[in-house]
């Protein structure tokens, strides 16, 4: 299980390639990745995440192993940035590999949904025009932890 | 103890961490001592549906204890991911 909070920039294609390989046992490998977007109207100038240091590692090592626990998993890989970044960087991934592929979908799932709304990361966007703003919680991020 | 903000808490309030000397009880006790200090506390507290706290680096609720406590954070709701 390797848990990375950083500010670098990760090699989202090698990092995936080195989590998927020399498994003998695992029959699925589920990635997903988190890319900053601009909401279509090319305003967005960057994305800055703020996080809790102390916190972030233990939170995310207690989400991961939640996981592991929940679901028959061989491995799970996250890795959160913080910082600041411009539309179409990667801003996260997960993976999760397990025997079959339904425990590694849900719990890539899980992960994001616990990623979302209770590891200590906050974003706010900063406009091209100079303005800027803390990304609000929504609501169904939060009730989407309802359903594990 | 240390008392820490983040996001817009952080922005509101105007420093990152503090040192407090408090014998409140629980976090929402707390919460009252900070309130009373400035406006900026109270106006950075005048909701707190909208603020998280993590007690030692642990999620909890204002009904916390504080006892034996050496840092409490407070938040806005996470957006991670």
């Amino acid at each position: 299980m390797r848990i990375v909070v950083q500010q670098d920039p990760f090699d989202f294609g090698a990092e995936a390639e080195a989590f998927a390989s020399g498994r003998h046992d695992m029959g699925a490998i589920v990635t997903f990745t988190g890319v900053v977007r601009d909401q279509g109207n090319g305003g967005l100038d960057a994305m800055e995440i703020e996080h809790y240091p102390g916190m972030t590692q233990k939170a995310l090592d207690r989400i991961a192993a939640e996981a592991k626990a929940r679901w028959s998993l061989g491995d799970v890989l996250v890795i959160h940035r913080y910082g600041r970044m411009a539309p179409g960087e990667k801003i996260m991934m997960v993976a999760a590999a397990a025997p079959h592929r339904k425990d590694a979908f849900e719990a890539a799932e899980f992960l994001m949904d616990y990623l979302k709304s209770r590891a200590p990361f906050w974003k706010k966007e900063h406009t091209r025009s100079g303005e800027t703003g803390w990304v609000a919680a929504r609501d169904e991020d939060e009730d989407a932890l309802g359903r594990w | 103890m240390d008392v820490l903000y983040f996001a817009w808490l952080r922005e509101r309030i105007g420093l990152p961490k503090e040192t407090v000397q408090t014998d409140a009880a629980t976090v929402a006790d707390l919460v009252d001592e900070l309130r009373a200090r400035e406006d900026r506390y109270a106006m950075a507290f005048s909701d707190l549906s909208a603020v998280r706290v993590a007690v030692d680096q642990e999620l909890t609720d204002f009904d916390a204890s504080l006892e034996g406590v050496r840092e409490v954070a407070f938040f806005p709701p996470m957006t991670g991911g």
